[in-house]
Parts: C-alpha cells; sequence; structure tokens
C-alpha cells in the first residue's frame, strides 16, 4: 500500500467513531519500488494531500528523508521538491503490517501490500 | 485525440489476464472480457485522456482486467476496490504477471466503506459493476452514487441495456451528463449452473457520465 492511498483512508465507517483519521501504521514490512515520475500529476496531488499526515507517515517508516516538514511555495517549478514527493507518495509501500483506528484501536491488517478495511456486521 | 497505446496491443495484454476460479453468485463475478475491457479503455483514454497521468478507481476491481489495463495506459496511480479476497488474490497475481506498479488494491466493501476521505479525489472511476439483476436489485445504482463522489469529472461504466431509460434519468435527478458512448453485446460463457446454455448474450451500454 502506498502512502497515497494511506492519506485517503479512514476507520470513520466503524460504529461511533466520529473522525477516524489518520490511520496510525504499524509496518513489519516496508519496500520501495520504481514509478514513472509525472511532474503535472504530483503538482496536481499536493493540494490534495494532507501533508501533515504524508509526512508523519513516512517519517513512521524512516523514510522521510529530507522531505519538507511543509509544501513549500512555488513547488509546481521545484522539480526537486516534486521528485521527493513522487517517491514518498508513489513508490514507498507498505508491504505487511497494521493500519490502526486512531479512536477505537481497531487493527485493519495489511497482507501482501493490501489493506483489509473489512468491517464485522457488529463493528458498523 | 489522445495518445494511446495501440488497441491490438491493449487487448493482447488484457487476454492474458487470469479470471475467477470459483466465481460467487453473490457477488455477481464476472469477468471483464478482454475485447470489451479494451474497448473500453482505448475509448477512455482516446477520445476523452482520462487515464493517462491520472489517478483512477476500480469499483469492484474483481480479478483486475479494467484495473490493469488502465495501469497499462499509463495511468499515474489506479486504486482498485474490492470485497472478495480470492479475487484479490487472483488480481495480485496478475498485477505480479504484468509486472506493474502503478496499482493499489485496497479490500473493502464499496457498498459500505464509503471511504469519504477519497470523495472528489479522483480523476477518473472505472466500473463493471454488478448489474443488479437476481436479488440485489439497484445495486449498478449504488455503485453508480459511490462512483460519482470519488470522482472530480468522469465515471465511466456498464449497465444492461434495457435499463437505459431509467438509469439516464436517475443522472439527471443526480445533475450528471450522462451519455451512451456504445451499445456492446457482453457475451457470457456460463459461469454458474443455473446458466442452461452455453453461453448468454447481455446487451450493455458503455456509459460515460460526467459532472457538470
Amino acid at each position: 500500500m502506498k502512502l497515497l492511498t494511506h492519506n485517503m483512508l479512514t476507520s470513520k465507517c466503524i460504529k461511533g467513531v466520529s473522525v477516524g483519521y489518520p490511520l496510525k501504521i504499524n509496518a513489519s514490512d516496508v519496500k520501495e519500488t520504481e514509478i514513472d515520475f509525472n511532474p503535472e500529476f504530483v503538482s496536481k496531488m499536493i493540494p490534495k494531500l494532507d501533508w501533515p499526515v504524508l509526512y508523519e507517515a513516512a517519517d513512521s517508516l524512516g523514510k522521510v528523508g529530507d522531505l519538507p516538514k511543509n509544501i513549500i511555495e512555488n513547488f509546481e517549478n521545484d522539480e526537486d521538491f516534486l521528485k521527493k514527493v513522487h517517491h514518498i507518495m508513489l513508490e514507498v509501500e507498505i508491504v505487511n503490517g497494521n493500519l490502526i483506528c486512531p479512536e477505537t484501536g481497531r487493527k485493519f491488517p495489511i497482507n501482501n501490500g493490501i489493506p483489509n478495511m473489512l468491517l464485522n456486521e457488529d463493528e458498523i | 485525440m489522445f495518445p494511446c497505446l495501440k488497441l491490438r496491443l491493449l487487448e493482447e495484454r488484457l487476454q492474458c489476464i487470469s479470471d475467477f476460479q470459483k466465481p460467487k453468485i453473490l457477488l455477481e463475478q464476472y469477468v471483464t472480457p478482454s475485447h470489451l475491457g479494451s474497448h473500453m479503455l482505448y475509448t477512455i483514454q482516446s477520445q476523452y485522456g482520462d487515464i493517462s497521468g491520472k489517478l483512477v478507481a476500480d469499483l469492484g476491481s474483481g480479478c483486475g482486467a479494467l484495473t490493469i489495463g488502465a495501469a497499462v495506459l499509463d495511468a499515474s496511480l489506479v486504486v482498485g476496490f474490492e470485497i472478495d479476497e480470492d479475487a484479490i488474490k487472483i488480481c495480485q497475481e496478475n498485477v505480479i504477471e504484468h509486472e506493474i506498479s502503478n496499482i493499489d488494491l485496497v479490500q473493502c466493501d464499496v457498498l459500505k466503506y464509503a471511504p469519504s476521505r477519497f470523495n472528489d479525489c479522483f480523476d477518473t472511476v472505472l466500473m463493471n459493476p454488478p448489474f443488479g439483476t437476481k436479488h440485489n436489485a439497484g445495486v449498478d445504482m449504488k455503485f453508480l452514487e459511490i462512483a460519482l463522489n470519488l470522482s472530480h469529472n468522469s465515471v465511466y461504466s456498464l449497465h444492461k441495456t434495457s435499463t437505459r431509460k431509467f438509469i439516464l434519468k436517475r443522472a439527471e435527478s443526480l445533475g450528471v451528463k450522462a451519455e451512451v458512448l456504445a451499445e456492446l453485446v457482453y457475451d457470457l460463457p456460463t459461469t454458474y449452473k443455473f446458466h442452461k446454455k452455453k453461453s448468454v448474450d447481455i446487451e450493455v451500454d458503455f456509459y460515460r457520465f460526467t459532472k457538470q
């Protein structure tokens, strides 16, 4: 699971959970893949991201590198910055571990890169 | 016209996708045939440029025909949402086989999970939803409404031709533009025991829905 996807997942679907975001990451296995860099796509995604959540996620995996803590100005023209975001958002992948609901502690397992967000009937 | 991989090459890629081993009737699991999937994807990219460089979702991604096809056409990322573990396993094998890394799969019940933080996030949503013919009438419309929430631009979907009037009306009441891009014949090989004939032809419409 890529950190772009993590940036959008919530546990709000659990009964009684009000925000359910961000999901904490407990990763046992992380890998890095290679994906074609598309600066326009990255520029377009940056305003949609929850930046602190992306930063925190990368940091918790030890992959934050020298990614700035805040979005820089005129990022559209800064290829170096866009490449860093591209890498964090699309190339860093959690292979195995858990996502954890911040309110209930409910764990959503990630196996082979796929988060299982299914809930039992009594949790909905 | 937008640049696109040749239709023939796309179809060849989709032909190598493995199918459901034990299709589940409750989930209406039918594979998207490669000629149908490749024509859909080719149209979406070559006519509308809605795949290459885009964030794409596939709702009910199954074995991954549309997910993998969109990834082959250079979507920046395709997120496939699928409830069934067996389908996900096959999809994952297909992804590995095709050596594609611009795909993420999420196991969830699209109808219940409603990942609201994803709303308006996707450029394009693709789906070949359950047609809702047996015990789950109207399920394709639920999928459509969810798809329209997720996309800020367009949704591409298949629905039975016999429901066209209803779908166009529903789209109007949801305030979206609906166009039937093509009438297709879905040649379903006998998937389930209750299918008495060797194959069943189902007429389906290929839709493009756009938010206005």
